[in-house]
């Protein structure tokens, strides 16, 4: 467990005048946020696991502009969109992976126009890329038979049309996955999007990830998957509010591949 | 006596058609005091959707109970509409039933016509039923109270009675064939199909001829009256859908969901800061005047752009994007269907203000704050549930992102811990107080 994981920085593949195949962006939550972080190393054991030449940009890297856009302030987003793309570019970045579905979404859809072009894809498709390419196995072990139920993120989802990625990833698991009667491009959101995350509430009767946390509890699960560090700090907390955090987990799909692979 | 009624008809067609025809001008003016946006790109991507969306009714059938009835209502709509040609043609020139040259075919057209009608009475009752009676999330928000309510009635209603006049007509038709009444009796036996007027029929049975021909007459002028009436209803009703569903799925975006569109005008002003070599206090280039700053985001109608105003005519208030808001589902003032509602509710009053004083006079009043609240726009997870839900491709959420630009740029109003959220990103590049240089600890963490 002590072993450090390694983690390379563009900037040292450029010292050594290399390039690697894929930029791991890792995202504000994903460096930050102590729950997002063991996302963020799982992540990095499964890249090194299958060989995969990667960096990340580090110091270099910086909020994609997501939640500034959302709440209105397009000039900090465009701003923060033109000094990532400066960086990006200057490194000749051309294949791009992440694990928040907000960075995902920003850099895929939002920086071409910006002048930011890259192949862009989210932690759960370029994990299926791998096993389809045979980098990477996974085996049902642990998640095996265990009643799982995935969380839809919105910017992966409806905004993105991507449902089956970290589908085919469970059933890899050979988990038993059993879907929320809201779920793909019905499902519900976690609450936290449009830079909810970062405000209270407006006044109501309950709180968003509340009302999905019942949804997701109606099926009974062991786990609830989830494939962005928003979702997973909203469904965590909604676990907790129902105190079963003792009896139900909140995972991304990248932690059970990798806790499966004993990495 | 005949031409008389001949002149009362083209009368009463001209006048219904062109107060339609008005309406629909003033509805295209205003329509176009929001800004232009291209939508012009794919063409042959739009009409496919189009065909798929709004002809096909795939995004209806999502939900199956009112999805299917909506169908066969829709489908009433558009053949019995084939009858309406007749009824023109009939009224104008004073003929009786002249399609029915056909013979065997218009007999089994107008068959199905009836069974139609019939289908499409069933179905508007059990409308009204979904909406009156039964509990259904909604039909029961605080945005339907009042008018919107009354209006979706009425609507209900007039298809009742206008389905109502079609098959009495028929049927007084029907019984005058059988009792061999001139200009309706014919040597070949019956004309048209009646499989359901046939069983209305017998309630005229001892009715002299004359007084079915009332009968037949009257339901035939309240029918087409009726139609010509509700044409023009439509304008001042939620029921625009029938025509707009159209055109506003065409010209929805293709784009993912998620991709918000970036501001041409931010745009230009980033490029200027990001340049070393741009004076800041540059005067105008010569011969060109410094125009006013563009106004970022939107607080009126006139600052949304033309799709979103089409978006609003379009739509029919039923409440599927409400109904899938988790800000709506969890209590908050939010809701979809209102942003809507309230961006018509004041394009019309915008629409009526340059009607009266013949360019736009301050009113005192814009759509934000006196229609749309700070509180509900700051409730939006931009999650696009309602617009998926939509079925015919209305987007309330861009409406949204326009006036969160407008508090955020224009007004500094960002609610508090939002806005210190926004300066970290300024500041260190990332929404948290944590330094831009401690970004990679987390690899050296165990």
């Amino acid at each position: 467990m002590a072993e450090a994981i390694k983690v390379p920085t563009m900037a040292e593949y450029m010292a050594e005048g290399k390039k690697p195949e894929v930029l791991f962006w890792v995202g504000c939550a994903g460096s930050f946020d102590d729950r997002a972080k063991k996302i963020t190393k799982a992540f990095v054991k499964l890249l090194n696991e299958a060989g995969v030449d990667f960096a990340v940009l580090g110091t270099e890297e910086s909020c994609t502009g997501d939640p500034a856009k959302r709440a209105g302030n397009e000039f900090l987003f465009q701003m923060q969109a033109a000094m990532n793309i400066e960086v990006l570019n200057g490194y000749e970045i051309k294949k791009v992976v992440t694990a928040c579905p907000h960075c995902f979404n920003t850099i895929k859809n939002e920086y071409p126009s910006l002048g930011g072009n890259y192949q862009v894809m989210h932690h759960t498709q370029f994990l299926k890329s791998l096993l389809n390419e045979g980098r990477l196995k996974v085996e049902g072990g642990k998640f095996k038979g265990k009643r799982i139920t995935f969380h839809d993120p919105c910017y992966l989802g409806r905004a993105n049309g991507e449902y089956e990625a970290p589908r085919d990833l469970l059933k890899k698991l050979e988990v038993e996955l059993i879907e929320m009667r809201k779920c793909k491009s019905n499902g519900l959101c976690c609450g936290a999007g449009g830079a909810q995350m970062f405000k209270e509430p407006e006044p109501g009767n309950k709180d968003v990830n509340v009302a999905r946390t019942e949804q997701a509890m109606e099926t009974n699960p062991e786990i609830i998957a989830a494939g962005c560090p928003f979702c997973n700090t909203m469904m965590t907390d909604g676990v907790k509010s129902k105190e079963k955090e003792d009896s139900v987990a909140v995972m991304d799909v990248a932690e059970m591949i990798a806790n499966a692979n004993d990495l | 006596m005949q031409i008389v009624a001949q002149i009362v008809f083209l009368i009463a067609l001209v006048f219904g058609i062109s107060f339609f025809v008005r309406n629909i001008k003033k509805m295209l003016r205003n329509i176009k005091l929001g800004k232009t946006i291209d939508r012009s790109d794919n063409p042959s991507e739009r009409w496919s959707k189009t065909l798929r969306i709004a002809f096909g009714q795939s995004k209806m059938v999502r939900k199956p109970v009112s999805g299917f009835l909506h169908v066969i209502v829709y489908l009433g709509f558009i053949i019995i509409n084939i009858e309406v040609l007749e009824i023109i043609i009939d009224g104008l020139f004073g003929t009786h039933r002249v399609l029915s040259f056909m013979g065997g075919f218009y007999n089994v057209l107008i068959g199905i016509f009836e069974v139609l009608a019939l289908l499409v009475f069933i179905g508007v009752i059990i409308f009204w039923i979904r909406r009156n009676v039964l509990n259904i999330y909604r039909f029961l928000s605080r945005e339907l109270k009042g008018w919107p309510k009354n209006d979706a009635n009425y609507i209900l209603y007039f298809e009742m009675v206008l389905m109502t006049l079609f098959l009495v007509m028929n049927a007084a038709d029907y019984q005058l064939q059988i009792n061999g009444a001139v200009h309706y009796a014919h040597e070949g036996g019956i004309i048209g199909g009646f499989p359901i007027s046939q069983f209305i029929a017998p309630l005229f049975e001892g009715l002299s001829n004359s007084t079915l021909i009332i009968i037949e007459r009257g339901a035939w002028w309240l029918h087409i009256i009726g139609i010509l009436f509700f044409l023009n209803y439509l304008y001042y009703s939620k029921h625009l859908h029938i025509l707009l569903a159209f055109p506003n799925v065409y010209f929805s975006k293709l784009k993912p969901k998620g991709e918000m569109d970036n501001v041409e005008a931010v745009k230009k002003e980033v490029a200027l800061m990001m340049d070393p070599n741009a004076d800041p206090f540059a005067a105008p280039p010569e011969g060109e005047e410094e125009g006013e700053p563009e106004k970022f985001g939107a607080s009126d109608v006139m600052d949304l752009n033309q799709v979103q105003l089409l978006n609003s005519y379009t739509c029919t208030e039923c409440g599927r994007c409400t109904a899938e808001c988790p800000a709506n589902q969890t209590g908050k003032k939010l809701s979809p269907r209102k942003i809507m509602m309230d961006t018509r509710d004041r394009l019309e009053e915008v629409g009526d203000n340059i009607n009266k004083n013949g360019k736009f006079e301050d009113d005192g009043k814009q759509l934000l704050d006196d229609y749309i609240l700070r509180e509900e726009l700051w409730a939006c997870t931009t999650c696009n549930a309602c617009v998926e839900a939509c079925p015919i491709g209305i987007d309330p959420l861009s409406i949204i992102l326009e006036m969160r630009r407008y508090l955020v740029m224009e007004q500094s109003a960002a609610p508090n811990e939002l806005a210190v959220s926004l300066t970290n990103i300024e500041n260190n590049g990332a929404p948290w107080p944590y330094n831009q240089m401690d970004r990679l600890n987390w690899a050296k963490e165990n």
